[in-house]
């Protein structure tokens, strides 16, 4: 039996170890805020932050991450309210909107070791995130709007 | 009125009468909410336009009725249905958005409700060609306007005055003279029993009154949802029962199953089941290639279910698709004559006679969509009737396909459409929707199929790959006197039909025939190509290629002369004047050509615009270099300018971009600015790494690593958008798709400019290294 905290709440599984916490999150856990781009960590659509680190959990099994606190886009703040989540709106980041769970991830967690990133940090930051619909001056504007407080 | 000569016409009309017996009830019922208008008398009109579109003329037409679009609660709530699909060009905003302006409702409260799929009784619901607010920003208005109406009808029969004496603002209605105020919500049961006015006597708001229009102030209705995870696209519902599946497809174009070995997937903890899936022999417009599936728990588990497979495939006539070979071919194709499908003057005799011949070969590779969410439906069949929930961009169309497939009537099919995670073209085609109603009836249980990012690219439906042949015979002056463009690429519609080898006229009036230059000879020519994978729309479609040829011939041709790359530019486009090429019944993306002309003067004043804005001619550093591109497409009319930077190593990088965009009358121009730097995004990502190769027959990328696309630290540093001010009733045109077609030539302008080397064949990939 793994045991894993996810958003504050512990959660178990007793299927394959093996399992990508991604398809443990969305389709066993109904956490459908983190997405399936690519399943090969290229696209960080699936991003999610464990112990204060951006992580794909595409290709992170849920035995790796027994034990350890999870939290998905669901959890990053109970309004929905966190600096990130409120510049994004500022800023009219998304356009269909699928990969900017795991953009939001990945930029929170930047900003939890960085407080201040520069222009430079912040694209070689989210550089592991793809957006086709192609949001990133905005994304660039948000994160840094999200430093410098909302 | 006469609905004979046109079929489509004619049921649009039948559809009109049915829509008339809808009875209160289920109105709103179908609304989800109670109260609202329920009306008595039909609306029959929907021909009343300032301006004709094509929107009529476009499978079961347009509806202009507020019962189908409209409620208005006791509460004072507004839903407004929404009944095209949103994949980020902020549709599902932008269309409610203009009947909330016209009714003159408060945007904060309204609630937008989308549509399921039912063309006969929303009208066309095909979200692509860039056609939304083009063909429906007249009948929002019409639609809104008819609501504000009866809602001041009812509130000047309450107060026993004359109707002109009320006026609608911001969510009542209002009798100045005597100072009193009713809420819509007050006034929902009253304004339900006046009829519905006639269209041709509706008064539309004066657009000086707008209060959203044009403003784009207003932020797309599902930013929360996005920002905080709750949005539900398709992979994202969730119903008791339902299972996971995946598919292994023919990995070639028309292959088939030979034979399958379950066992050692059955083995995966959490497959519960494999099954073979029905196939449609190539080519079947959009129905399933078949193949094997594995039904488990979990994604993860039927993904690793289907690694366990032991396939044998019969790959077919395909088998033998190889790209190289086949970029010879086109090649050679383009250096003969082929089919002339425009002529003006005699090019053969002007360019035999010519000062001067300029030759350009460009070739274009074929591109996936890669949208971020790929393709993924939910599928509930019992008996004879289907659910489906997908993100798909032709909820009409599929619930066509869905009955079709099942052999079902289409009355018993329910398409609700979710966000799409993207769509770029793939989404029009809802070949996962059907893998999943086929599944779901064999299961007899809910079934989701995923598409991995392997099968997206493996199996989707590509942009097509073209070989541009221009040849520009200039005189002693300099000035072009003949153009041949020789375009050979397979046909979208040999993915709905065998045999096709020449391309369709939707096709050629993508910057081929439509060629808006002013020469006196000009031949433009389709050689045959014959497909040999599914062909198919990608965001801005055959423009691409032609656009890309076009443009850097405009570039080839300033320095063959030594002239401004801008000048030379406008030098070709001409006069002022609406261009009229000779070609019998030419595609104008479905427009009249009344209403939607090749303006010249238009498309001279966004290189204007963008040439005062971005500072064409501003010195750049040393290894930098300007370049300027200009197309007309889905009737708008788009110029840009890229400065690139190319370092000793070849190593490019893109400092700045202007586009200029003249898309009529709009109604958010922040989310066109939206799509116009996603485009220059998209542009950037096709001219650097796009190409989908075959050998053997098979797709030779897999995933984001070897088909890659544009991430953020290579992303332009500045991109400006500059929006051309509307003319007086300039009809709207075009935003989701016109932006990428000029980048690319402009991005290969600017690499000549700044290195001296001309690019020629997509991608660029290694070519600068050199």
């Amino acid at each position: 039996m793994i045991k894993v905290k996810i958003n504050g709440q512990e959660q178990s599984w007793d299927g394959d170890p093996d399992l990508p916490l991604l398809w443990f999150l969305r389709d066993e856990a109904g956490l459908t805020g983190t997405k399936f781009g690519c399943g090969k960590a290229l696209c960080g659509a699936c991003t999610v932050i464990i112990d204060k680190e951006a992580v794909r959990s595409c290709i992170t099994s849920i035995n790796d991450v027994a034990g350890r606190e999870v939290t998905t886009i669901e959890g990053l703040h109970p309004e929905g309210d966190d600096p990130v989540q409120k510049a994004w709106r500022q800023v009219n980041v998304p356009q269909c909107g699928f990969c900017q769970a795991g953009q939001i991830m990945q930029a929170a967690a930047l900003l939890m070791d960085n407080p201040k990133p520069s222009h430079d940090q912040i694209r070689e930051a989210m550089a592991g995130n793809i957006c086709r619909c192609g949001c990133y001056q905005r994304i660039e504007n948000a994160v840094h709007l999200a430093s410098t407080g909302v | 009125m006469n609905f004979i000569d046109n079929p489509r016409k004619l049921r649009g009309f039948e559809k009109h009468l049915k829509v008339e017996k809808v009875s209160r009830r289920s109105i709103l019922k179908g609304l989800g909410i109670t109260g609202g208008f329920v009306l008595a008398a039909p609306v029959m009109s929907r021909q009343a336009f300032a301006y004709e579109t094509g929107a009529g003329k476009m499978p079961h037409g347009v509806v202009v009725d507020p019962r189908v679009f409209v409620a208005v609660a006791p509460e004072g709530t507004v839903t407004i249905v929404a009944h095209r699909s949103e994949m980020g060009t902020g549709v599902r905003t932008s269309l409610p958005l203009i009947v909330a302006e016209e009714m003159e409702a408060d945007w904060s409260k309204v609630r937008v409700q989308q549509a399921h799929g039912d063309e006969v009784k929303f009208g066309n619901q095909d979200t692509d060609g860039s056609r939304s607010t083009r063909h429906y920003l007249l009948p929002m208005r019409q639609i809104g306007a008819a609501a504000r109406t009866m809602l001041e009808q009812a509130a000047a029969k309450r107060w026993g005055v004359p109707a002109t004496e009320v006026k609608a603002v911001n969510h009542e209605v209002v009798h100045s003279a005597s100072g009193r105020k009713l809420g819509f919500g007050e006034l929902a049961a009253d304004a339900a029993k006046e009829s519905v006015p006639a269209i041709e006597g509706l008064k539309l708001k004066d657009p000086k009154d707008f209060r959203y229009l044009g403003k784009g102030q207003i932020s797309i209705v599902d930013l929360h949802d996005i920002t905080t995870g709750k949005a539900q696209y398709g992979g994202d519902v969730r119903l008791p029962g339902m299972k996971h599946a995946v598919i292994a497809r023919p990995p070639v174009t028309g292959g088939k199953l030979t034979s399958f070995d379950p066992d050692a997937a059955l083995k995966v903890p959490g497959v519960e089941k494999v099954m073979q899936v029905r196939g449609w022999p190539w080519p079947s417009k959009f129905q399933p290639l078949g193949g094997v599936a594995v039904i488990a728990r979990n994604t993860g588990a039927a993904i690793k279910g289907r690694d366990a497979l032991k396939l044998v495939w019969d790959d077919g006539a395909n088998g033998k698709y190889d790209s190289v070979a086949y970029r010879k071919d086109l090649e050679e194709a383009s250096r003969k004559p082929g089919l002339v499908v425009r002529k003006e003057g005699d090019a053969d005799a002007a360019l035999k006679s010519a000062d001067k011949v300029i030759v350009g070969e460009y070739y274009i590779p074929h591109l996936a969509h890669v949208s971020m969410e790929p393709p993924v439906a939910v599928a509930d069949v019992k008996g004879d009737k289907a659910e489906i929930w997908a993100p798909v961009q032709s909820p009409g169309g599929t619930r066509e396909d869905v009955a079709k497939t099942l052999g079902i009537p289409e009355g018993n099919v329910t398409v609700n459409v979710t966000l799409l995670g993207g769509g770029f073209g793939r989404k029009s085609k809802c070949d996962y929707a059907l893998e999943a109603a086929l599944l779901s009836k064999e299961l007899g249980a809910p079934v989701k199929v995923q598409w991995t990012r392997e099968d997206d690219i493996h199996n989707g439906f590509l942009h097509t790959v073209s070989a541009e042949r221009i040849e520009a015979g200039l005189d002693k002056d300099g000035k072009v006197i003949a153009w041949r463009h020789r375009s050979v690429a397979p046909s979208i519609a040999s993915t709905f039909a065998a045999g096709t080898v020449h391309q369709a006229p939707f096709e050629l009036g993508m910057g081929l025939v439509d060629m808006p230059f002013e020469i006196a000879n000009i031949s433009c020519e389709n050689p045959e190509a014959a497909a040999h994978t599914r062909i198919g729309w990608f965001r801005s479609v055959s423009n691409i290629p032609r656009a890309f040829a076009v443009q850097s011939m405009v570039g080839e041709i300033a320095n063959a002369t030594g002239r401004d790359q801008k000048e030379t530019l406008l030098a070709l486009i001409g006069t002022p004047r609406i261009v009229k090429p000779a070609v019998k019944d030419m595609w104008n993306y479905g427009e009249p050509y009344d209403s939607y002309p090749i303006d010249t003067a238009r498309l001279r004043k966004v290189v204007e615009l963008v040439a005062e804005k971005g500072e064409w001619g501003r010195q750049v550093p040393k290894g930098h270099g300007l370049g300027i591109a200009v197309h007309r497409s889905f009737v708008s009319y788009i110029a840009t300018i890229v400065e690139v930077a190319v370092d000793e190593k070849g190593k490019l990088t893109v400092p700045r971009v202007d586009t200029a965009i003249d898309c009529g009358t709009y109604v958010n121009p922040e989310r066109i600015a939206s799509q116009i730097e996603g485009a220059a995004i998209m542009g950037l990502s096709l001219a650097k790494y796009g190409q989908v190769t075959f050998k053997d027959g098979k797709v030779e990328q897999n995933n984001f690593d070897d088909f890659q696309v544009v991430r953020i630290d290579e992303a332009p540093l500045v991109t400006n958008v500059h929006i051309m001010p509307p003319g007086a009733d300039t009809p709207p045109s075009g935003v989701g798709e016109p932006g990428v077609p000029p980048f690319a030539p402009a991005l290969m302008n600017a690499i000549f400019a700044a290195t001296g080397k001309r690019i020629r064949s997509l991608p660029i990939g290694k070519q600068l290294e050199a």
